[in-house]
């Protein structure tokens, strides 16, 4: 990322060019989890997206005051704090998204988009930056969460947001919002997302290993490290 | 006895974490390519989280106590990353061969959703002391399973002629699909079992 992008890119690069799901693949753990039905879907993407901003936008202000030895863990205190912040707020006001959510709320203080962009992006760059930067990535992994959970819930439940779509003849597949229809759904959409890239004339996405893992920098061994070495120096 | 039993075989087997529950999906689709990483990362993560279930659960005791209950997510995560760094120098210092076979995974797992989703859990479900060390001793087993079982699927999916738009990521996942749906034979096992 060494060229200067307007905050306009910034935004925009998060919901399709660098798609932190389809894209990056990274919080996946979340996208299978809580795409069973639309309405949890939207209620882990805006939960995750409003501790993205706000973590970035904290990092982001702290990048001088923090030591560049013990990132890892204060980015870690700022983003559970926000996670806390958040959890308290859907347990007062939504408390049946609180229910769907269950332990995935404070799961999201390990999801890696957001450790990993507080790394690759906020610990770098100008508070306004980071924040538009958190804003796309929230963004964009909302909206992938919404494509996957539209797949499911229409061929598992025959619904979208809880009304019923499907007529009653079209029986529904409950094996979509089972764990199985999870991996399948994600692995077809996945599949779409390459193709698009590639008329698009953009790679392929991959896991991305240890460029993508946050604690990558702070991880030596790895770098020495066969496979992941190569990773590492070609980020 | 039968509790015990009953709670072991639903996490490794009924409510796997990662085949059901979705927890450590990372790992499970980074790390299973070969057989011994598999091995290795999996018994790293069965190391961590038996150990710092057996540090969370009192702590949380505690922090109930003094009605800190909301703390809990932040406590639970640094006690897991302090945890993982000190697991790290003791083996390094006193256990070399060990060190050497799991240390390239430990500083992993501290970002790993299963071992946090395992200590939330363990609370939530309102598990006593040794229930709680049971379930993750099961979570621990059956993040294994799944991971050697996927390792072998995967060895196979490399000699296949895979069409172009699913090659990589995406029939990892359908493969992955498929080994969940065979775990999903086991609903219901538990419960007969010890019915």
């Amino acid at each position: 990322m060494a060229e200067k992008k307007t905050l306009g890119q910034e935004f925009t690069k998060g919901i399709i060019k660098e798609n932190p799901v389809l894209r990056l693949v990274l919080g996946t753990c979340p996208t299978l989890a809580t795409t069973t039905s639309m309405e949890s879907a939207i209620g882990m993407g805006i939960s995750a997206a409003i501790v993205l901003v706000c973590s970035n936008i904290v990092i982001s202000a702290l990048r001088k005051v923090i030591p560049q030895k013990v990132r890892i863990p204060c980015y870690i205190v700022v983003i559970a704090a926000f996670v806390t912040i958040v959890q308290m707020l859907v347990k007062a006001f939504v408390p049946t998204l609180d229910e769907q959510l269950g332990v995935y709320l404070p799961l999201i203080v390990v999801n890696c988009i957001i450790l990993g962009r507080a790394e690759a992006f906020a610990g770098k760059n100008s508070v306004i930056a980071s924040a538009v930067d958190g804003l796309g990535m929230g963004v964009g992994f909302t909206v992938a969460l919404i494509v996957m959970s539209t797949v499911r819930e229409l061929l598992g439940a025959g619904s979208l947001l809880g009304h019923s779509v499907l007529p009653e003849s079209v029986p529904p597949m409950t094996i979509f919002i089972l764990a199985p229809g999870g991996f399948f759904v994600f692995g077809l959409v996945m599949a779409c997302a390459n193709k698009i890239a590639e008329a698009g004339g953009h790679k392929k996405a991959t896991l991305g290993g240890c460029k993508a893992c946050p604690m990558a920098a702070s991880c030596e061994k790895l770098q020495n490290g066969e496979e992941c070495g190569k990773e590492v120096e070609k980020a | 006895m039968k509790i015990f039993f009953s709670i072991l075989l639903t996490a490794i087997l009924t409510n796997n974490y990662i085949l059901s529950k979705f927890l450590g999906i990372c790992p499970f689709l980074g790390v299973s390519k070969k057989l011994n990483t598999a091995v290795g990362m999996s018994a790293a993560v069965i190391f961590v989280m038996v150990l710092a279930s057996a540090v969370t659960y009192p702590l949380n005791t505690f922090l109930d106590k003094h009605s800190l209950g909301y703390l809990q997510t932040i406590v639970f995560i640094l006690v897991i990353a302090a945890l993982v760094q000190l697991v790290e120098i003791v083996l390094k210092k006193y256990i070399p061969s060990l060190y050497n076979s799991l240390g390239i995974y430990l500083p992993l797992i501290t970002t790993n959703c299963a071992v946090l989703g395992v200590t939330i859990l363990n609370i939530d479900n309102g598990y006593s002391f040794s229930h709680a060390m049971i379930n993750s001793l099961g979570a621990g087993l059956g993040f294994m399973v799944a991971m050697v079982m996927f390792a072998g699927v995967r060895s196979k999916l490399e000699s296949c002629d895979i069409p172009k738009f699913l090659q990589g990521l995406p029939i990892t996942l359908v493969a992955a699909s498929l080994t969940s749906l065979s775990f999903l034979g086991f609903t219901g096992l538990v419960e007969n079992m010890f019915a």
